[in-house]
């Protein structure tokens, strides 16, 4: 070997070196700030909802008078319609999200008219909620009108279902997308494994593939529901805004996102403090809801790994 | 099907399992595969060797009918299995599956326990036991993969948190737990460690005593170990500038390896390409 033949062993500047130095600083401090983002929000809500803490404490999370004549303000009725509304559109779009997802994962239909599919869902994501909002009040509430009117049911329009229903669509492409991804990153050999001992397909599809991406599917499941719970602009379109608890799903109600929109142009004093106490529980409601998910999938896997 | 697949099995026991008559394999347009003639003799381990792009997988992979899940997949000719056509329009691909089991390349245990590894296939195929004979049926497989001793005390266990080579041996106690009579394996060895593989062509050669067994292996060293026929692929260039895939010979493996007929099976099996 001639001395040309040696590998360029020339060693990196002193700039180089200082430079990565640099970008590793300037990527940590990047992602320390988005983290401090988050604390620092949380605190600003925390330090304004003081006033209201120190007037009604817990008491807030279970009265049920919301009141600024008389500045008497509690939070359940919200807390249960961002619940309820957040649940029942679960309840809608898990199955009908899952079975797309399933047809999706498959090769049911060609694969041109499924990229094709796929990429119209996607696009549910991208409209406006204000413009879902629209449609609800132009096209979803008399559809439901004529249809309860079917059976002789009085409809008024907007309603906790209404609600429900938008929000299910909204969190759709969520689920889907997410639900897909999981089940078309499974290695084939496990569809094979599968098929090989004479499983049929649905077997394979129920007992092994969604088993296999369950962590995955759940953990769409909870970020839609998160999203599903802070949804403002098509609920408050569609909800009633009314600031009571109903056990009847046709009836108006309420949720504290949609209270925030209604109210806070308009609150003063105590009001804004209560408003802000609203907004620190959906917070942690929120926060709740993607723990939750951390820990179920992080069991699930465990079970496997 | 069932009826008459099982009603034949019991006539004609002896003679063949497999009869492949005048097989063409395409893929699309292109065609994969020539012209393939063979008869697969029950109880006995034949293997297929060849060079990389001559058509052994897709042959094997049509014993079963798993190449039906690709779509441009198709094929002419007849494959007979006990005298039936598999690919006559009644035949269900699930029931062929069922009968002709098949592990596969790399270890491909499911995300679950070992104990459900093996009771999957069962339970997917209508087991009506109860507890305790499926406790039964999933040691019984367990020990017909010599797999038993080193799991008995940890069949709840993930099938991942086994080493390669239990891994493959789980595959094939899943595969033999729906009790099949053909036994097809894709390189089986070929992600495993010499003393993995030892043990499984050791398993193969029980194994062949209750099963027929088809085997892929690119190991020709593996195939004058463990087969009795060895049949040799070759694939030639075509006009079109692809390739194609036939069988260029295929006999007692002694003879394969020993005195071949074919001068790119002696060229093969002497290292000379592939």
């Amino acid at each position: 070997m001639t001395a040309s033949d040696v590998p360029n062993t020339r060693s990196r500047t002193a700039g180089e070196k200082k430079f990565d130095g640099f970008f590793v600083g300037l990527t940590t401090a990047f992602a320390i700030g988005t983290g401090l983002l988050l604390l620092a929000i949380s605190f600003i809500i925390l330090m304004a909802a003081i006033p209201a803490i120190r007037e009604f404490g817990l008491q807030f999370v279970i009265a049920s008078t919301w009141n600024p004549v008389q500045d008497a303000y509690g939070a359940l009725p919200m807390i249960y319609g961002t619940l309820v509304s957040a649940f029942i559109a679960l309840l809608i779009a898990v199955p009908l999200g899952l079975g797309v997802a399933i047809f999706l994962s498959e090769n049911f239909i060609p694969l041109k008219i499924r990229t094709v599919l796929v990429f119209m869902i996607e696009l549910l994501a991208a409209i406006p909620s204000v413009v879902y909002g629209l449609w609800g009040i132009f096209v979803l509430i008399p559809a439901m009108k004529w249809f309860f009117g079917l059976f002789g049911l009085q409809f008024i329009g907007p309603s906790m279902l209404t609600a429900a229903l938008i929000l299910s669509i909204m969190i759709l492409p969520i689920i889907i997308a997410i639900s897909r991804d999981s089940l078309a990153s499974l290695p084939p050999d496990l569809r094979q494994a599968s098929l090989g001992i004479g499983a049929t397909r649905w077997g394979t599809i129920f007992r092994v593939l969604i088993p296999a991406a369950v962590s995955g599917i759940v953990g769409g499941i909870m970020l839609a529901l998160g999203r599903a719970m802070g949804e403002t602009m098509a609920a408050t379109m569609v909800i009633g805004n009314s600031n009571q608890i109903s056990l009847s799903l046709l009836e108006p109600g309420n949720t504290i996102a949609s209270l925030l929109a209604n109210q806070f142009a308009e609150a003063k004093g105590l009001q804004v403090s209560a408003l802000m106490y609203a907004a620190f529980v959906l917070v942690i409601m929120t926060l709740v809801v993607n723990i939750l998910a951390q820990v179920i999938v992080s069991n699930v896997k465990a079970k496997y790994d | 099907m069932v009826e008459q697949v099982a009603a034949q099995t019991n006539q004609t026991k002896t003679s063949t399992v497999f009869k492949i008559e005048d097989c063409d394999i395409y893929y699309g347009s292109y065609k994969a595969v020539r012209d393939v003639s063979m008869e697969i003799p029950p109880n006995q381990i034949t293997s297929f060797i060849g060079p990389s792009g001559c058509g052994k997988s897709t042959i094997l992979r049509c014993l079963n009918r798993l190449n039906d899940l690709i779509e441009i997949f198709h094929l002419t000719g007849k494959i007979l299995y006990h005298g039936q056509n598999l690919y006559d329009s009644d035949i269900d691909p699930v029931e062929v599956r069922r009968r002709i089991g098949m592990v596969f390349q790399r270890p491909n245990p499911f995300p679950k326990t070992i104990y459900d590894n093996i009771a999957y296939g069962p339970r997917i195929n209508g087991f009506k036991g109860d507890t305790d004979e499926m406790d039964a049926l999933v040691e019984r497989s367990l020990k017909r993969a010599v797999l038993w001793d080193e799991v008995k005390d940890k069949l709840q266990e993930s099938g991942f948190s086994l080493s390669g080579g239990q891994q493959q041996r789980l595959c094939i106690a899943r595969a033999v737990a729906v009790d099949p009579e053909v036994v097809l394996m894709d390189e089986p060895c070929s992600a495993l460690d010499p003393i993995s593989t030892l043990k499984i062509e050791e398993l193969m050669m029980e194994l062949r005593e209750k099963y027929t067994i088809v085997i892929v292996t690119h190991n020709m060293q593996q195939a004058t170990r463990v087969a009795d026929k060895t049949a040799f692929f070759n694939a030639v260039p075509t006009e079109s500038g692809g390739k194609v895939g036939y069988l260029a010979e295929f006999n007692d493996t002694q003879e394969i390896f020993g005195n071949p007929k074919e001068t790119a099976t002696r060229d093969y099996v002497t290292g000379r390409f592939g």
